[in-house]
């Protein structure tokens, strides 16, 4: 019954909770990342690392190191304003409606997952 | 002793025989031997011994040792140690024979080095002499061709005198010194002959080009550069993604109400939000449907099979409104599920109910496919397929449970016990009216086949359960062989029973004889039955009103009722089956927004908006306070039931 009784009213179903390590995660993340390649109207996908290099992109390179160099920068100027303002709140995700197309940021504590999507296809 | 020769030499000659006397004759020739050999008859001196002639043929070694003759042989010696004497085994054997002293001494020794250097000293001055004296003659040589010239001559012969005599003095002053100094000359007169050619100077001669331009090329490669970090965030963008994709329809999930109500009279649609499927549902039906009682976006979806040909695995995947696309779990089985549940405090947890009888607890907090807790045959699983399974209240241990009902006719009460499913009949179904006389006038009862129960709200312990043969009956828990009441509700089987969430005495049933009955509890007869013209797959009441239920017919058709606007007829009866021919199997409304889920025999479920006709709350007349809650629905629903029962009661 200890196992039932672990946090009885919480499902963590949304936290960052207990994940299964190795390659089952490994594998999960892989496929979550085709999954939105592959959706209708993304046109490219990347993952940079804390220092603004990219670690893994559907792009190519001089489009990925422009856009992993800029909205680094971007996404840590948004979150000190985040935090200057209340230091208790973080960012969650950032999200960039242009004319053309959407890019959506989503910050991780070491990596930054960078979406470029055009909604209106 | 020359005297004494002769006359041995003539005993000898005699004793020895001819040999000796020819070396004698021989030696003695020269000395005139013919005399002597004359006279060689044998003298015998009178002393000597008289021997016979064995005694003189004895033969006598002598042995000649190194041994000392003089030496004592027994020499005893007194040992204090002991105090006795003792004899001394080993004696000097020595002799000598002569000693004399000489005068030889060492030359390394003091006295032979003194005697070495006043040798020397001895030496020197005769050399010197002798150099004197050969200088002399020089000097005297010269002076006789010197001594007619002059007079200076003498005084040159003094100073040349004096000057032999000084060196003389010098040399014996040297002399003295230079025996001592002398060197030790090579006596083999050995002198080293060697030859080296020219060594030519060394030298470096290198030459170096330019060396090539370089660049550095680096990249840092982390040993954490691990991609399952970005798991999170990625979820996050999915979803964002799949907002941006149907961003219309999250649009009208949130904000649209359809303005065109207000002119239709009374009726009401439903909007098509999201649709979910998946590719690995796509030849199953959808057999269950269940919102989850926490998170009001989550709901499960359970895969199977009604058809008892085309048996398959099954499936139970869990999606979210926020990502359409993609289930948030997958949980795949060998056999196809029938029903689920989701616990009310447990969240995670998902009971489910197997075509082969089985039953197994699914833990979202581990999602593996593999269930947390399964029944078997030895745990005393269903004979035939689970029909539905329901969430107890936790018992007195606190331990789960749960209960099953199935075509074989019982109803089982499952309880996790530490970690196994432990099973208790509750009930087992007596079809009535149909025993038989056995043998012996045994009584056979054939078993009835349960196909829907549903558990009251507030009376823990009373339950409803329908059948095959279309009865309904009323059971309670602590009552396991009779029943508290029957309902002959329908001619087929009793597809699916609801108690009203509001009204303690309203019930509803549904059955494939295209029939939809509304029933208070106490009385025999429905209060409403409505015939939907097509078997009627699933019913379901609105959590928000007491008056409007939902019910799905295998036309692809959703058909909601809502009793307090129209009695006799559907306020809104539209196709919602994504093909034509899709059958709809079950529909269930969301616990808070204004939506249902309605899932087909296609793998597909559909997300209605219901329109806002269709959730009406009564007008609020002006100045009066418009009351909400429970309280409300169940006066509005009583009303209704008066009415009707007026009705009935007259007739």
């Amino acid at each position: 019954m200890t196992e039932w009784t672990n946090e009885p009213g919480l499902c963590p179903l949304r936290s960052s909770g207990p994940r299964p390590a190795g390659l089952g995660a490994q594998a999960e993340v892989e496929e979550t990342l085709k999954r939105i390649q592959s959706h209708k109207g993304v046109i490219g996908t990347m993952v940079v690392n804390a220092e603004g290099i990219p670690i893994r992109t559907t792009l190519d390179n001089s489009t990925t190191v422009q856009y992993a160099g800029l909205l680094h920068q971007l996404t840590v100027k948004a979150r000190s304003t985040v935090r200057d303002i209340d230091p208790q709140n973080d960012l969650t995700f950032l999200r960039i409606r242009s004319k053309k197309h959407e890019i959506m940021v989503a910050p991780d504590k070491e990596y930054l997952l960078i979406v470029i999507q055009n909604p209106c296809e | 002793m020359p005297q004494k020769q002769p006359p041995r030499r003539q005993s000898i000659s005699v004793g020895r025989g001819a040999r000796k006397r020819d070396e004698d004759s021989g030696t003695d020739v020269g000395e005139g031997a013919d005399e002597w050999a004359q006279s060689k008859a044998t003298v015998r001196p009178p002393d000597q011994l008289e021997l016979t002639d064995a005694e003189l043929k004895e033969e006598f070694t002598r042995i000649l040792t190194a041994n000392n003759p003089h030496a004592p042989q027994n020499i005893v010696r007194y040992s204090f140690k002991e105090g006795t004497y003792k004899l001394i085994g080993v004696v000097n054997q020595l002799a000598v024979h002569f000693s004399q002293v000489g005068n030889l001494i060492p030359k390394d020794s003091d006295e032979g080095r003194r005697q070495h250097y006043r040798d020397e000293l001895v030496a020197g001055s005769q050399e010197s002499a002798k150099v004197v004296i050969s200088e002399t003659e020089i000097l005297e040589e010269e002076e006789p061709k010197e001594a007619e010239a002059e007079p200076e001559a003498a005084s040159q012969t003094d100073v040349l005198a004096a000057e032999a005599a000084a060196k003389v003095t010098e040399e014996e002053l040297l002399t003295p010194k230079q025996p001592k100094e002398r060197k030790l000359t090579n006596q083999f007169n050995f002198s080293e002959r060697a030859s080296q050619t020219l060594n030519n100077p060394l030298r470096d001669r290198e030459c170096q080009m330019e060396p090539p331009p370089r660049t550095n090329f680096s990249a840092t490669a982390n040993q954490s550069d691990d991609i399952t970090k970005v798991t999170q965030a990625a979820k996050i963008v999915e979803r964002m993604v799949n907002q941006n994709t149907y961003d219309d329809v999250a649009q009208d999930f949130k904000y649209y109400e359809d303005a065109a109500d207000e002119y239709r009279d009374q009726e009401g649609t439903l909007l098509p939000l999201w649709k979910f499927q998946n590719d690995k549902a796509k030849r199953l039906a959808v057999t269950a449907l269940c919102w989850n009682p926490k998170y009001n976006d989550l709901f499960a979806v359970g895969h199977g099979s009604y058809d008892f040909m085309k048996q398959g695995r099954g499936l139970l995947l869990l999606y979210s409104m926020k990502n359409p696309s993609f289930p948030e779990f997958i949980f795949s089985s060998e056999s196809g599920i029938m029903c689920l549940d989701m616990h009310v405090d447990h969240p995670y947890l998902v009971v489910v109910g197997h075509y082969d009888g089985n039953v197994a607890i699914y833990n979202l907090k581990k999602p593996h496919s593999q269930p947390s807790f399964r029944s078997s045959a030895k745990s005393g699983k269903h004979m035939d397929p689970v029909w539905q399974v329901r969430w107890q209240k936790d018992d007195m241990d606190n331990n789960l449970n749960f209960f099953s009902v199935s075509s074989d006719g019982r109803i089982v009460s499952w309880t996790l016990l530490k970690s196994e499913l432990v099973h208790t009949d509750v009930i087992k179904l007596k079809a009535e009216g149909t025993a038989t006389d056995g043998p012996a006038g045994l009584q056979l009862h054939t078993v009835g086949c349960g196909t829907a129960f549903d558990f009251h709200k507030e009376i823990d312990y009373l339950f409803l359960v329908g059948t095959e043969e279309g009865k309904i009956y009323k059971c309670s828990k602590s009552y396991s062989s009779k029943f508290l009441d029957t309902y002959d509700a329908h001619n087929m089987a009793v597809d699916a029973v609801s108690w009203n969430p509001y009204h303690t005495k309203v019930f509803m049933s549904c059955s494939s004889d295209w029939t939809v009955k509304i029933w208070d509890h106490t009385i025999k007869t429905p209060m409403f039955i409505y015939d939907l013209n097509s078997a009627v797959g699933d019913v379901a009441w609105a959590p928000y009103s007491s008056t409007v239920f939902a019910a799905v017919t295998t036309n692809g058709k959703t058909h909601v009722f809502d009793l307090s606007i129209n009695k006799y007829e559907a306020i809104c009866n539209q196709p919602v089956a994504a093909k034509k021919k899709n059958k709809i199997t079950h529909v269930q409304f969301n616990p808070i927004h204004p939506i249902i889920i309605v899932g087909d025999d296609r793998g597909h479920v559909i997300c209605l908006k219901l329109s806002p006709n269709l959730r009406k709350m009564p007008k609020e007349k002006k100045g009066q306070e418009v009351q909400k809650g429970p309280a409300v629905e169940i006066a509005k629903l009583d009303k209704l039931l008066n009415l009707v029962r007026e009705v009935k009661t007259k007739t």
